[in-house]
């Protein structure tokens, strides 16, 4: 089987579909891989290092047109996909949203073509999923740019020639990018709040340290895929009002708000935009699907009343490099999953790729049927998704610790003994009452003693209290009477003797473990 | 000597020991709490000494306890220096068994000797003091010899020549019951023959509770021996309070019911960790009472990703906050060198390291704190389990080394799984976790641990120390450059 790896044609994309190490790693699945010259060249990637990799360096045509798997970022260009060879599989971002009339080229081309954005959000299919891996490039990046146009720091500063508070952030939609974006905010210093119209998201804002921003109206925004639903009227009104709120305070807006095949929502009106200060910068992500800031010129730095608002549609080309890398990383999941090289097969009862495989061998495929509850007995269940268990999810436990059942049991235990007790006090010889009086009190004595023990000196408890139980020592003694070769005293000479061992062995032990113990810092 | 100066003796020597265990509990007083016991012990022993002396032996019969009690020290000294740290619970397993011997032993020459009834008593009176004495001196017996064949078992179990998995027979409960009814009955011929004859019914019984013994221990799984030791612990003390009981001595009744309830403490403190009743654990064969065998677990295999020690390493060296999971592999693997090794470079570079040490992590209770101890790992990094469940989510990376059934989400969340309801250490919830491990195989617990599916968890395959190693040689070739940014 034979993969090509065109050089992307689309105007400042920069990243490829294949790098040296992906392509070692297809070598390993079984593929011979051919690269175009050039390929790589502005990610960074020589086309030598293709070759050391085991790659085979081709012509532009070639690798679209003679490879059997064509491995690409961007959606071709119609004038590409024509020249797919026919039977070929393109894997690549197809977008038929917004490329129309792509899909009739590759159908009467007699190929298929597999979308990647069509990959489901499922856990199985995460390893292969490139809008995670993109989301949290381009989210990263936003900050980055972002720090680039403001004219000031993002962490707070105190200095001998003045002071700077941190730049407040607000990242709208929480999303993969979103969530790198108040990352990256966040280790820069600055004081970030994000808002999402989930409520899954807050836990993930929260836990890396931002704010989470709500409106003061009850939707949920749960939606398909883990992407957000459309909101009712009202609730846009009341979020256009916190927006404008927080547009007064301010300095950074970056938005991430995209839905799936559509044109995305407007966040950022104009009359949002005019609340910001002057110098603040807004960051749109979603500047290439129309943008969520109403002022947005995508590919370009807009200005309004001296605020940038930056409508880059290259974050992650910006990054070409490591772009590439887990792009690719990310098609080399995708084609193990396939089987390999060996065992390679499109499987149209695949979860994953059944999906996102919009046409197969020419022939145009409708979405699939949203699969009504699975039935046992035909296919085996799609694999669980492992879900972390609920931050308040709590151990059950377990009858034993009802205190109800336990109060109860204490109670008649009590009233038991004390009966006992007194039974006995009725027959036994005095002698004995005083001992069990000194035992009992004992027990309680340890009892409440040991109770408070902290849990790292267990051992060193549990071997002192070991050296003490030799007190048995005295035991032995005792019966070492007069005639030593009598039986009771050379048992009792024994007994001295294990006892000894425990004693001394014990407590020297409990010593070793002791000084083992050090605080930082020496002395204690 | 006056009677009056032994008691007060006695008496001070119980307060020592007292003083001794309360010292244990705190870090800060827990070396004043060792030298508290060592002072006890000795008062106790030149105490009994000097009145055993002045009842008129002979110098021979001084002579060869002298030579006892030196010889026995000598052993003692001698095991001490010589144990590695990662062999501290075979020693204390064995030292128990040493107690439940001697409380045997005791118990048989108590027997062998005739008691000298005070004077004035009336005939009944003796009479009753008589079955007394004798019940006393079976109930030690038999309590020695249960703890000294099971300590045997442990110690054999926690050296690996026993297979530390749970031995079920057939019907076990039914022969522990038999055994412990055999016990009982033998009592009767016993307390009914006249004194020194009735050996045989002894020696009997005292081969009946050991094997009783050693048969309760082998049907407890090795990740229970935690529970076990501690067990046995306080069983030892008990054996000492009985042999106090017929030898009419106070000092020994006193500790024995200190050592004995606070190995019943340690136990329940285990217990409660691993959300357990001490019955369940004692007869319980772990995994195989009614709880089903999961099924839900075996068919959710999702993927298992690997991640080589480069990479690892430079996660590491990426993170602010890394929190190091240690189990009983760490021990196996005598890995805890090298880990504190890779804590120390970490944290030259400013990247903050602690451990978390689960209640019953590793064979022995504090078993992992007292290897990190050990190594060099200063204790205030080192948190208990609720001290640093909250703090995963904020934690970069975190490595588990050689724990499995601890970070068991299937604990929380799986009902069918064995160890449903314990508390677990909550790594997953860290953005990232590095298990190192030898291979897939289960943990002790033998259930499948779920974990190792998640998405953010990476697997480094291979033997702990030399995992480690390697990290640390990774960690320290990057340092220069981390250090230069």
């Amino acid at each position: 089987m034979k993969i090509g790896v065109p050089k992307e044609s689309a105007p400042e994309e920069r990243r490829v579909a294949a790098t040296p190490e992906s392509v070692k790693k297809l070598r390993n699945l079984g593929f011979e891989v051919g690269v175009a010259r050039g390929a790589g060249l502005l990610a960074g990637y020589a086309d030598d290092d293709y070759v050391t990799a085991g790659a085979e360096l081709i012509e532009q045509g070639a690798a679209l047109g003679e490879s059997d798997v064509v491995l690409k970022v961007r959606p071709p260009s119609p004038e590409e996909a024509d020249q797919l060879r026919e039977g070929s599989l393109l894997i690549s971002l197809i977008q038929p949203e917004r490329n129309p009339d792509l899909l009739p080229h590759i159908v009467a081309r007699k190929a298929s073509a597999l979308a990647l954005e069509r990959i489901p959000r499922i856990t199985r299919a995460q390893k292969s999923d490139v809008l995670s891996s993109m989301g949290n490039l381009s989210g990263y990046r936003a900050i980055i740019e972002a720090a680039g146009q403001l004219q000031g720091f993002f962490g707070p500063q105190v200095t001998a020639a003045g002071s700077t508070p941190p730049a407040k952030v607000l990242v709208i939609g929480a999303g993969v990018a979103g969530l790198a974006a108040v990352g990256a905010a966040r280790a820069l210093g600055a004081e970030v709040r994000a808002f999402d119209t989930r409520a899954a998201a807050r836990e993930q804002v929260e836990s890396l340290g931002a704010k989470f921003l709500e409106v003061e109206f009850k939707e949920s925004g749960e939606g398909q895929g883990g992407y957000a639903k459309v909101m009712s009227p009202e609730f846009i009104a009341a979020e256009m009002a916190l927006f404008r709120a927080q547009a007064k305070e301010v300095d950074v807006i970056v938005t991430t708000a995209l839905v799936p095949g559509a044109k995305a929502p407007t966040l950022v009106p104009r009359d949002v935009v005019e609340c910001l200060k002057r110098g603040s910068v807004i960051i749109d992500l979603a500047a290439e699907q129309g943008g969520n800031c109403e002022l947005t010129e995508p590919g370009k730095i807009a200005e309004h009343n001296g605020v940038k608002i930056v409508g880059f549609t290259d974050l992650t080309s910006r990054m070409a490099w490591v772009a590439s890398r887990f792009f690719s990383n990310n098609l080399v999941n995708l084609l193990t999953d396939m089987g390999g090289a060996e065992m390679w097969r499109i499987d149209l009862n695949d979860d994953v790729v059944r999906p996102a495989l919009l046409v197969h061998l020419g022939e145009q495929l409708p979405p699939p049927a949203k699969k009504a509850e699975p039935t046992p007995a035909k296919e085996p269940a799609p694999a669980k998704p492992i879900k972390p268990p609920s931050a308040d999810a709590k151990p059950k436990q377990t009858a034993v610790m009802s205190p109800t059942r336990r109060a109860w049991g204490q109670t008649a235990l009590g009233f038991g003994a004390t009966a006992f007790v007194f039974v006995l006090g009725r027959f036994v010889p005095q002698q004995f009452l005083q001992h069990v009086t000194v035992f009992v009190l004992a027990c309680f004595v340890g009892w409440q003693v040991i109770w408070s023990v902290s849990p790292s000196l267990h051992t060193p408890l549990m071997s002192v209290t070991n050296a003490i139980s030799g007190i048995i020592v005295i035991g032995g003694m005792l019966q070492v009477s007069a005639q030593p070769t009598s039986l009771a005293s050379i048992l009792g000479v024994v007994a001295v003797l294990l006892a000894s061992i425990n004693i001394c062995g014990g407590f020297l032990v409990t010593q070793r473990m002791l000084k083992m113990f050090h605080r930082e810092g020496g002395s204690r | 000597m006056n009677h009056n100066i032994q008691v007060i003796a006695y008496l001070l020597a119980g307060v020592l020991f007292i003083r001794s265990l309360g010292g244990l509990s705190k870090q800060t007083t827990a070396r004043s709490g060792n030298v508290f016991g060592m002072a006890g012990m000795t008062l106790a022993g030149v105490v009994t000494a000097i009145v055993w002396a002045q009842h008129g032996v002979g110098s021979v019969a001084a002579g060869i306890l002298g030579a006892a009690i030196v010889g026995g020290s000598v052993i003692g000294w001698w095991l001490a220096k010589r144990v590695e740290m990662t062999g501290m619970p075979e020693l204390v397993a064995i030292l128990h068994s040493f107690v439940g011997l001697a409380a045997v032993l005791v118990g048989i020459s108590s027997y062998l000797t005739p008691v000298v009834a005070h004077e004035g008593t009336p005939p009944d009176q003796i009479a009753i003091e008589h079955t007394v004495h004798l019940v006393e001196i079976w109930v030690g017996v038999a309590v020695g010899a249960i703890t000294f064949t099971g300590s045997v078992i442990a110690f054999g179990k926690l050296r690996g020549s026993i297979s530390g998995k749970p031995l079920l027979l057939p019907g076990r409960h039914a022969m522990n019951a038999v055994m412990a009814l055999a016990i009982v009955g033998l009592a009767v011929p016993f307390m009914t023959a006249a004194q020194p004859l009735a050996l045989p019914h002894v020696i009997a019984m005292t081969v009946i509770a050991g094997i009783l013994g050693a048969h309760l221990v082998m049907a407890i799984g090795g990740a229970d021996m935690p529970v076990v030791v501690s067990l046995l612990n306080s069983y030892s003390g008990w054996a000492a309070a009985a042999a106090g009981f017929m030898l009419d001595n106070d000092l020994l009744i006193v500790t024995g019911a200190l050592v004995g309830s606070s190995g019943t403490i340690l136990s329940i403190i285990m217990c409660r960790a691993m959300n357990r009743s001490i019955l369940n654990v004692v007869f319980g064969g772990f995994g195989t009472g009614d709880s089903k065998p999961s099924t839900a677990t075996t068919e959710s295999h999702g993927d298992v990703h690997e991640m080589k020690g480069d990479e690892v390493a430079q996660r590491l060296l990426a993170s602010r906050q890394v929190v190091i999971v240690p189990g009983y592999g760490m021990a196996v693997a005598r890995a805890q060198n090298a880990v504190h090794e890779l804590t120390t470079q970490l944290r030259e570079m400013g990247i903050k390291v602690r451990f978390a040490i689960h209640p019953v992590a590793g064979r022995l209770p504090g078993h992992m704190n007292v290897l990190l101890a050990e190594a060099g790992v200063p204790y205030d990094i080192v948190m208990e389990m609720e001290e640093i469940n909250h703090d995963f989510p904020q934690t970069d990376v975190v490595l588990v080394v050689g724990s499995n059934d601890i970070v068991n989400p299937g604990a929380l969340d799986d009902p069918s799984s064995p160890i449903y309801g314990m508390p677990v250490l909550e790594v997953w919830k860290s953005k990232l976790v590095v298990v190192l491990k030898r291979g897939m195989a289960a943990g002790y617990a033998g259930v499948e641990n779920p974990l190792f599916f998640h998405d953010n968890c990476r697997m480094l395959f291979g033997d702990a120390k030399k995992s480690m190693d390697a990290l640390v040689q990774a960690v320290r070739a990057a340092g220069p450059a981390k250090a230069a940014e």
